[in-house]
């Protein structure tokens, strides 16, 4: 495990307190052999083994692999015979989409509670810009290792973070730091940072420009930089020739672009002090479901799957989710789903720090149609919560709510 | 145990006995069918049975026995076996362990289960009454095409079967749309009045395997509650079922009886239109129909996506109306009606409308009732 920052002698340890790291609001994090990984916290069986994730047919090919298998030479990509021939003791898996994308939101979900400009480049990977979060979290590097802390704590993962001024100088440095790592580069140091590495490192530089430039003597980054931009550009085209000149110099202007996700609408509550009863953990989650549901109807907003997070007290967290038979923006449709997921969490006796509740697949309601069922009165729950809405506005907040939720007065028994 | 039997006679048993060997059998020998080659009054017959605990199949086929017995064998196995054989005559024996499964030059030896913790089948009900088999095959594919399938609503997957003297009513409903059909049977007693819920997927198939006789007798256990088991036999099968538990909806009440509007439309035109049109629907969203005097205009797909429409001939006695529905529950309804012309009821685009066929006598009322809910449309 790596933790170190780019010094004028080279890689040096990464210093408790640091300004280094001012100009250097770009992260790239890259989860660690991240398939395998959530492998193994599904099979803790497969722990201590190598595990290694792809399909398992004759023409199967690794997928992803865990840092033991890689010391037997596996990698990914390997046809799965040549893997096996290599490492016969691993443990083999196959992928498992859903798992993946599950692990992925989670962490996506930690990334974004940092900031809101996280930008997904596959599952296991993104860039984030977290010149917004400075103030109230610390420089970059303070933030890189909150990030790579909760991600550990809450997710049992653990990722690799590079810190730069930009995007291609960050992504270098976080796969020059794997596994479970963390290099800032200041930039001050970007260029001793590159001009050691191979062209092959240059963003846009595959084995035919890197034969290109091979031809004309340029082997790293640094020849590249001492070679003229006309002359690049003559060789390489104007495009390709410019680029590859300022990225040499460690120029990327390139922003992050945050992408949001799936859209959704959700609330969560953090207890003062962690909760194991049962009945408050329902109130908390009708709760909930009410203020989602609110928020669905005052957007003219319905949503079909619900999803429950669950917080135990040493902050693992689980996600569950349902899918809806149709569309909804009534809290007791979200409460019902929420209730059922809880108890198929099976955490009824467990210590909760937060609970929270999540609508997916929001779209408008004007835009869903409603298959009527047999007997299903003309005005039903939505209605009735309609009209709770209705109260609301016009007497504010609290007014009106279920039964359950209600403060009980001294003289209620 | 030794005896003779004909190839075709033995794969139709086997292959009918195999339809209720369970897929994961909680016990071992339930993977097993039984055979027992035994000297009747009726002659020498081979008796076949099957049983997961809830479905129990048996049926009789006449052998030539050399020596009676009772062995089990794997029915996956047997079932496998007896349908690749020659079209000649198989002898089967059993001796020490072994069943010899031999036809023309091909030989099987197979090993036996303990015929002794083989569970017992339940016993038949007393016979209630029959019906006529092709009738009864058609009148419960009909119904169980509104069944639900979501096994979470259990009493929703069922049959719904209510006896009323000479007349039977099959019912069923996944909520969305709901199936009644009545038809005459013939009860062993005129007072009989009696009802039973039986897992839809179960009847249908049963229903359909026992159209090689003429009849079918019913057996319902007198018993509502508890251990409810229903039987059916035709031509030589025989079959029990265990009912399903739940409260299904009470839903005569649910089937409107006044109609503001009534369109008919010939069934096989209406189909293939509705196929086409909803080609351009993609998943969830609704076919809309629009009657008037004497057309009627099929629409699927809104301004932002692929849209299609046709016009066909209909023709309307009351209001106007514009309803819109699913398009998969609408082919279901049509085609389980058993007419040319498709008549179709609606009071408004938000209450069920009823399909049926359109009667050969007006004066009847339609046996076959196949109501459908709309689709509300959100603007």
């Amino acid at each position: 495990m790596l933790r170190g920052m780019v010094g004028p002698e080279g890689i040096e340890p990464l210093p408790a307190r640091t300004d280094a790291d001012a100009a250097c609001h770009i992260l790239h994090i890259d989860m660690d052999a991240f398939f395998a990984s959530v492998e193994q916290l599904r099979h803790p069986e497969a722990r201590g083994r190598p595990v290694i994730v792809g399909g398992t047919g004759p023409r199967g090919v690794v997928a992803s692999a865990d840092y033991i298998a890689r010391t037997y030479g596996v990698h990914s990509a390997m046809p799965m015979v040549r893997a096996l021939r290599l490492c016969p003791d691993a443990v083999v898996f196959p992928p498992n989409g859903e798992s993946y994308r599950r692990a992925s939101e989670a962490v996506l979900d930690i990334f974004r509670s940092i900031t809101p400009e996280v930008e997904p480049l596959s599952l296991d990977e993104a860039f984030l810009d977290v010149s917004g979060a400075g103030r109230r979290l610390g420089g970059p590097a303070r933030v890189a290792e909150l990030i790579r802390d909760r991600v550990r704590r809450e997710q049992q993962l653990t990722c690799s973070v590079g810190v730069a001024g930009s995007k291609f100088v960050a992504k270098l440095a976080s796969t020059q730091c794997k596994p479970d790592g963390l290099l800032l580069v200041p930039t001050a140091r970007t260029t001793a940072f590159l001009h050691p590495l191979p062209v092959g490192a240059l963003w846009g530089v595959g084995e035919k420009t890197e034969e290109a430039l091979r031809r004309h003597g340029l082997r790293t980054v640094g020849d590249v930089a001492d070679v003229p931009v006309d002359v690049l550009r003559g060789e390489l085209g104007d495009a390709l020739g410019s680029r590859l000149s300022a990225l040499a110099r460690g120029h990327d202007e390139r922003q992050v672009v945050p992408v949001s996700p799936d859209k959704s609408i959700g609330a969560e509550e953090t207890f003062g002090t962690d909760v194991a009863d049962v009945d408050v953990i329902h109130r908390e989650l009708l709760r909930l479901s009410e203020k989602v549901a609110r928020r669905l109807r005052a957007g003219g907003q319905v949503g079909r799957t619900v999803v429950v997070k669950l917080r135990r007290a040493d902050f693992s967290t689980v996600t569950r989710s349902r899918t809806l038979a149709e569309y909804t923006d009534v809290a007791r449709e979200i409460n019902g789903a929420a209730r059922d997921l809880y108890a198929s969490a099976g955490m009824e006796q467990e210590r909760l720090r937060l609970v929270g509740v999540r609508v997916e697949g929001v779209t408008e309601a004007s835009g869903v149609h409603r298959q009527l069922a047999l007997g299903e009165p003309e005005a039903g729950w939505r209605e009735a919560e309609q009209a709770m809405d209705r109260v609301t506005r016009r007497f504010g907040p609290g007014v009106i709510q279920p039964a359950t939720l209600a403060e009980r007065g001294e003289d209620d028994q | 145990m030794k005896f003779r039997v004909e190839r075709d006679v033995l794969a139709d048993a086997v292959a009918w006995t195999a339809r209720a060997l369970p897929v994961r059998p909680s016990v071992p020998v339930l993977a097993g069918i039984l055979l027992d080659a035994s000297e009747g009054e009726s002659g020498q017959k081979l008796k076949l049975s099957s049983f997961d605990y809830e479905v129990s199949a048996q049926v009789s086929v006449d052998i030539d026995a050399e020596d009676p017995g009772t062995t089990l064998v794997s029915g996956r196995l047997l079932a496998e076996i007896t349908r690749n054989l020659p079209p000649q005559t198989v002898e089967i024996s059993a001796d020490a362990g072994k069943v010899v499964v031999s036809c023309g030059s091909a030989k099987f030896t197979l090993l036996t289960l303990p015929v002794e913790d083989y569970p017992t089948l339940p016993e038949m009900p007393r016979v209630t009454g029959s019906v006529g088999s092709d009738v009864f095959a058609a009148a419960v594919s009909q119904v169980a095409v509104a069944a639900g399938r979501d096994d979470t609503l259990p009493m929703l997957t069922g049959v719904r079967v209510e006896i009323e003297g000479d007349t039977v009513t099959l019912a069923s409903t996944d909520r969305y749309r709901l199936a009644v059909r009545e038809l005459s049977w013939s009860p062993e007693n005129s007072g009989l009045s009696a009802v039973a819920l039986v897992p839809a997927k179960t009847l249908a198939e049963t229903a359909k395997s026992l159209t090689g006789g003429a009849e079918v007798s019913i057996a319902l256990s007198e018993t509502e509650s508890g251990e409810g088991m229903i039987g059916f036999e035709g031509g030589g099968r025989r079959t029990t079922t265990r009912l399903l538990d739940g409260e299904f909806p009470k839903y005569r009440a649910l089937l409107p009886d006044s109609f503001s509007s009534v369109a008919e439309v010939q069934k096989a035109e209406f189909m293939e239109a509705v196929k086409r049109v909803s080609l351009v629907a993609e998943r969830n969203t609704p076919l809309r129909l629009a009657f008037s005097d004497d057309r009627l205009v099929l629409e699927a797909g809104t301004g932002d996506e692929a849209q299609a429409v046709e016009v066909l001939d209909a023709s309307l006695d009351g209001d106007e109306i514009q309803i819109a529905f699913n398009s998969a529950f609408l082919l279901d309804g049509l085609n389980a009606i058993d007419s040319d012309i498709a008549r179709l009821q609606f009071t408004t685009s938000t209450k069920p409308a009823i399909i049926t066929g359109k009667p050969a006598d007006e004066a009847a009322t339609a046996d076959y009732r196949y109501l459908i809910m709309p689709v509300r449309l959100s603007s």
